[in-house]
C-alpha cells in the first residue's frame, strides 16, 4: 500500500525572463490501486505538476511537500524518485540519440532493481512486454524514442510501465495522438499495470474517451494551476459536455 | 629534393592557419628546433590479406604527390628519408582491414614520417591506423584512389597523455572513386589534423567524419579542407566533438572550395560539439567558398551545446543516476560515427576510453 501525497503544492518555472509561477497550491492524495483523473484547459499546469512530482529541474517548487509513503520527495533527485516507485509517462517522450531501447531498458531495469536481471529471463521480459503493446521486436534495436511515431513512442511508455513495475504512475496526455485501436492496446496496458502491481494511477487527459477503458475513481477539474473542482467519473462527462468556461475565471 | 631548412616559413601564431595553436606546446615541430632521430615506428599489426603490398622505400623514388603550405608537412615532405608505401593491386576488393599501429614510440626524439597508399584501379580497401604510446610525430598521409577505387580510412589517435601529434592526410580522390575518412581522437597533448582532399576527376566522392573528446589541458585541432575542382563530386563532412575539464581546448576548422569548374558539386559539412563543463573551449568555423553557381548543393552546419536537460531527465527518471545519464548521452553522441568503424573490437576499446575520460573529468 503506497500513498502519494501532495500539499500545497507551489511551482514556478525558470525562464530567461525570471520565475513565472504556474501552481498556485494543489492538494492531492492518491493511494495504491486507486485511479485519478486530471482534466483541464491548455496551459492550466497539469503537465507541470507532472514534472515537478517527478522532479523535472526547470520547475522550483516554491511551497508545499510532497510525499510517497511519508519520505520526502523533494529531497530526493529524479532518479531516486523513480526507485522510490514514482513513473511518469511523458506528454511529449524525448528522443535520445544513438542509445538503444535495449539498452536503456536493461539500464533502467538494473538501476531500479539494484542487480542486472538476469539476462535469459530479461530477453523474454522485454519481448512479452513489446509484444503486449503491439510493438515490432525491432524497436529494441532503434534508438529510444528517434524517428518514432507520436502513438509509438506512447506505447514505448506503457511498455516501460509495465516492465519497470513502479507504485504510483502519472501518465501525462497517454491517449492523445492514439489511434482507437492504440488506445485500446495503450489502455490495457495500464489496466494490466494496476492489476498486477496495485497500481496507483494520476491520469491527465482531454478526452473522456480513455475514460471508458480506465475507469477513474476520481476526477479533478484543474484550471489556473490548482484544482477547482473534484467528483466521481460523472463529473468527466459534464466537462466533455460543457467545457470548462465555468471554471476558467476561478 | 632542394628545399632547405630555412626556407620553411616558420609560424609565428598569426597566420590564419596557426592562430588557434599554442606553438609552444608543438615541440619543436613548427620551427625545427624538436631533435629529429630516425625512429620508423610506423608497421603492419595483423597479417596482410592478399593484393596488398608494403614496403619502405627510398623518399626520392616517391616523390610527393601534393604540394602543402603547412609548415610542418613541408617539412616532412623533405626530410624524411623514406616512406612507408601501401600499395593495393588493381582490381581487389579487400575482405579485411590492413591494420597498421605505431610501435615503439618515445619522446625523446621526433619522428618525421612520409606514408602513402596508393589504391589500384577499381579496388576496395580499409585502413586503419592505431596511434597509441607517448610520441612527437609529424606525418604527412598521402593517399592516392586510382579511378573507381574505394577506401576508407581510419585513423585512431589514442595516444598517451605526453603525445604531440601533427600530421596532414592528404587524399587524391579519382573519376568515380570513393573516399571515407574516420577520425578518432581521444589521447595525447596537442593533436593537430589537416585531413585533406583533392578530387582528381569527375563522379568522385569523399567522406570524412571524426569524434575527439579532449579532457583538461589538450588541444585537438582538426582542419578539413575540400577541394571540389571536378565537375560532379560529392563530399560530406562530419565531425562531433565533446570536451570536459579545465583548458580543454578543440578547433575544427571546415573548409570547402567550389571552383568554377565544378558544377553539379554537392557538399554538406557539419560539426556539433557537446561541451560538458566550464573551462573547455570548442573553436567550430565551417567556411564555403564558391565559384560556381551550377551546384547540387552545398551547406553546413555547426553547434556548440551542454548536456540536454531533457534527455538526461528522461533517463533519470527510470532511475538510471545522473553519471549513467551522462554516459549513456555522450556513447550516444558518438556512436554515430564511431559505428561506422565495423570492427567491434576497437569501438568497444574506443567506448571505454571515452566512458573513462568522462570519468576523469567528472573528478575534477
Ligand atoms: N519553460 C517555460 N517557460 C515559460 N512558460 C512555461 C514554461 N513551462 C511551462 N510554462 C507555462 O506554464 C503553463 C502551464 O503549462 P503546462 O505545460 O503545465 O500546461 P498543461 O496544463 O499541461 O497544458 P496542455 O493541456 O496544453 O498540455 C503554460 O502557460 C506554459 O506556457
Ligand atoms: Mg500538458
Amino acid at each position: 500500500m503506497s500513498t502519494l501525497e501532495i500539499r500545497g503544492l507551489e511551482v514556478s518555472v525558470t525562464t530567461e525572463k525570471g520565475p513565472i509561477e504556474i501552481l498556485k497550491g494543489v492538494d492531492l492524495t492518491i493511494r495504491s490501486g486507486e485511479t485519478h483523473a486530471i482534466m483541464g484547459p491548455n496551459g492550466s499546469g497539469k503537465s507541470t505538476l507532472a514534472y515537478a512530482i517527478a522532479g523535472h529541474p526547470k520547475y522550483t517548487i516554491t511551497r508545499g511537500s510532497l510525499t510517497l509513503d511519508g519520505e520526502n520527495l523533494l529531497e530526493m533527485k529524479v532518479d531516486e524518485r523513480a526507485k522510490a516507485g514514482l513513473f511518469l509517462a511523458m506528454q511529449y517522450p524525448v528522443e535520445v540519440p544513438g542509445v538503444s531501447v535495449s539498452n536503456f531498458l536493461r539500464t533502467a531495469a538494473t538501476a531500479l532493481r539494484g542487480e542486472a536481471p538476469k539476462l535469459r529471463t530479461w530477453v523474454g521480459e522485454v519481448k512479452s512486454a513489446m509484444k503486449a503493446l503491439n510493438m515490432d521486436a525491432s524497436f529494441s534495436e532503434r534508438n529510444v524514442n528517434e524517428g518514432f511515431s507520436g502513438g509509438e513512442k506512447k506505447r514505448h511508455e506503457i511498455m516501460q510501465l509495465e516492465l519497470l513495475k513502479p507504485k504510483i504512475a502519472i501518465l501525462d496526455e497517454t491517449d492523445s495522438g492514439l489511434d482507437v485501436d492504440a488506445l485500446k492496446i495503450v489502455s490495457e496496458g495500464v489496466n494490466r499495470a494496476k492489476e498486477a502491481n496495485d497500481l496507483g494511477i494520476l491520469l491527465i487527459t482531454h478526452y473522456t474517451r480513455i475514460l471508458r477503458y480506465i475507469k477513474p475513481d476520481f476526477v479533478h477539474v484543474f484550471a489556473n494551476g490548482h484544482i477547482v473542482e473534484e467528483g466521481g467519473p460523472e463529473l468527466a462527462e459534464k466537462l466533455e459536455e460543457h467545457g470548462y468556461v465555468e471554471y476558467v475565471n476561478s | 629534393m632542394s628545399l632547405l631548412t630555412t626556407n620553411y616559413l616558420t609560424p609565428t601564431g598569426r597566420e590564419e592557419a596557426w592562430r588557434f595553436t599554442p606553438l609552444n606546446r608543438l615541440a619543436g615541430l613548427h620551427d625545427g628546433t624538436s631533435i629529429t632521430g630516425d625512429r620508423k615506428s610506423l608497421g603492419v599489426r595483423k597479417a596482410l590479406p592478399p593484393g596488398v603490398n608494403i614496403s619502405r622505400v627510398s623518399a626520392e623514388l616517391v616523390p610527393s604527390d601534393s604540394v602543402s603550405d603547412d609548415a610542418i608537412t613541408q617539412r616532412v615532405q623533405s626530410e624524411a628519408a623514406d616512406v612507408f608505401l601501401v600499395e593495393v593491386a588493381p582490381n581487389h576488393s579487400l575482405q579485411e582491414p590492413i591494420y597498421l599501429d605505431r610501435q615503439r614510440s618515445g619522446m625523446d626524439s621526433a619522428e618525421l614520417s612520409r606514408v602513402r597508399i596508393n589504391v589500384g584501379l577499381h579496388s576496395q580497401a580499409t585502413v586503419i591506423v592505431e596511434n597509441v604510446g607517448n610520441a612527437i610525430l609529424a606525418e604527412d598521409v598521402e593517399i592516392v584512389l586510382s579511378p573507381g577505387a574505394t577506401l576508407t580510412f581510419i585513423t585512431l589517435q589514442e595516444w598517451g597523455p605526453d603525445s604531440v601529434h601533427a600530421a596532414r592526410h592528404h587524399a587524391t580522390v579519382g573519376a568515380d572513386a570513393t573516399f571515407k575518412s574516420i577520425t578518432v581522437t581521444v589521447g595525447g597533448s596537442l593533436v593537430r589534423l589537416l585531413p585533406r582532399v583533392d578530387f582528381s576527376g569527375p563522379g568522385s566522392s569523399a567522406e570524412l567524419v571524426g569524434v575527439y573528446f579532449a579532457t583538461a589541458g589538450q588541444h585537438f585541432e582538426h582542419r578539413m579542407h575540400v577541394d571540389h575542382g571536378v565537375p560532379r563530386a560529392k563530399s560530406r563532412v562530419n565531425y562531433k566533438g565533446a570536451l570536459a575539464g579545465d583548458k580543454a581546448h578543440t578547433v575544427w576548422i571546415g573548409d570547402v572550395y567550389i571552383r568554377a569548374a565544378a558544377e553539379g558539386t554537392d557538399t554538406y559539412e557539419l560539426n556539433r560539439n557537446l561541451l560538458l563543463s566550464d573551462g573547455a573551449r570548442a573553436d567550430s568555423v565551417p567556411n564555403l567558398e564558391i565559384e560556381t553557381g551550377e551546384i547540387v548543393g552545398a551547406g553546413h552546419a555547426s553547434t556548440t551545446g551542454r548536456f540536454d536537460d531533457e534527455q538526461l531527465f528522461y533517463l533519470m527518471s527510470r532511475g538510471i543516476p545522473m553519471d549513467q545519464a551522462r554516459r549513456l548521452v555522450v556513447r550516444g553522441f558518438f556512436s554515430e560515427i564511431i559505428s561506422q568503424i565495423h570492427d567491434e573490437v576497437i569501438e568497444e576499446r574506443l567506448m571505454g576510453r571515452i566512458d573513462s575520460e568522462l570519468d576523469k573529468a567528472g573528478q575534477q
